[in-house]
């Protein structure tokens, strides 16, 4: 398999490995997986009150593009709004990484990772307003 | 021979079920290597020896599915048009996600500790969740009918193979 560039730079220099306090409020978890591959990937993102993402980190068990594909996507996320942050595409992910057709399902799972991670976020949000 | 695929379990002439008879899939395996192996079509017409070839990697293909719980699986729910493996399909239970998570760090950790034994009991644990998963599958197959837990299963089984195949690989790299 011929990785490109990007995808060889993000997987020998992952960026935001590890993990964030998963009790702290303002910390929202994705979790996911593909079953294609066995690749798990888990995003966590730090939120804060003005719904600006302060900080990402990530750990995937998987190939060099899965771990691409989320090591990207934490550098993004930075400084963006939850609300952007559930906009991106895995399809921007896989064209930012020049990935080919049979691994475009890594992208994916980082699109899916995203918007897991933001719903964890809201429900946590949603249940401090409720409380 | 393309356009209608032969099904593996009538190719072997075994029941199309999940629990597998393995010494009939054993034995029929064998007698259509031997009908079609390569020695036997020496002084045979290209065609012939064209089609004694697409027999022989048929079978191959059919045989390697069958034998794997997990991919003899995912075989049966095809035959029902499910695709249990869908791209689009990345959510799983949190619960089995945080215990692959687990396991995969126990694994990094285990592999920088240079500890077979420790690989060994992450192993003994995936063995014994992969033996509950087949009973499942047995059960939602071949008993209950039951597809759609058959391919919740299915997938887990698919992320447990593939976790077995990393520890052994650990496994291989620290003996040598």
């Amino acid at each position: 398999m011929a990785y490109s560039d990007k995808v060889l730079d993000h997987y020998e220099n992952p960026r935001n490995v590890g993990s964030l306090d998963k009790n702290d409020p303002q910390v929202g978890t994705g979790m996911v997986g593909a079953p294609a591959c066995g690749d798990v990937m888990k995003l966590m993102i730090k939120v804060n009150d003005n719904g600006i993402i302060e900080d990402a980190k990530f750990k995937t068990y998987g190939c060099g593009s899965a771990i691409a594909s989320s090591s990207l996507v934490t550098e993004w996320l930075k400084g963006r709004t939850i609300e952007e942050a559930y906009a991106i595409k895995n399809s921007e992910i896989a064209e930012e990484l020049a990935l080919p057709p049979v691994k475009i399902h890594c992208s994916v799972l980082a699109e899916d990772a995203i918007k897991a991670a933001v719903a964890d976020i809201k429900a946590k949000q949603a249940a401090k307003v409720a409380a | 021979m393309q356009s209608t695929p032969i099904n593996y379990f009538k190719l072997f002439a075994i029941a199309e079920q999940f629990e597998l008879d393995v010494a009939s899939l054993e034995s029929n395996f064998r007698k259509t290597q031997s009908a079609n192996h390569p020695d036997r079509f020496v002084s045979a017409p290209a065609s012939e020896k064209l089609v004694a070839m697409q027999l022989a990697t048929l079978a191959n293909e059919a045989y390697s599915v069958l034998k794997s719980p997990a991919k003899r699986a995912k075989y049966m729910l095809e035959q029902h048009g499910i695709d249990a493996i869908a791209d689009t399909n990345t959510a799983m239970p949190a619960e089995f996600l945080m215990q692959q998570m687990e396991w995969r760090e126990r694994i990094e950790d285990a592999k920088m500790a240079r500890s077979i034994t420790e690989l060994d009991e992450i192993a003994s644990e995936l063995k014994l969740e992969t033996n509950s998963l087949i009973n499942k599958l047995h059960e939602l197959l071949d008993i209950k009918k039951d597809l759609a837990s058959a391919t919740a299963v299915t997938r887990k089984l698919i992320f447990i193979d593939k976790v077995c195949a990393d520890i052994d690989q650990v496994i291989e790299q620290l003996d040598d």
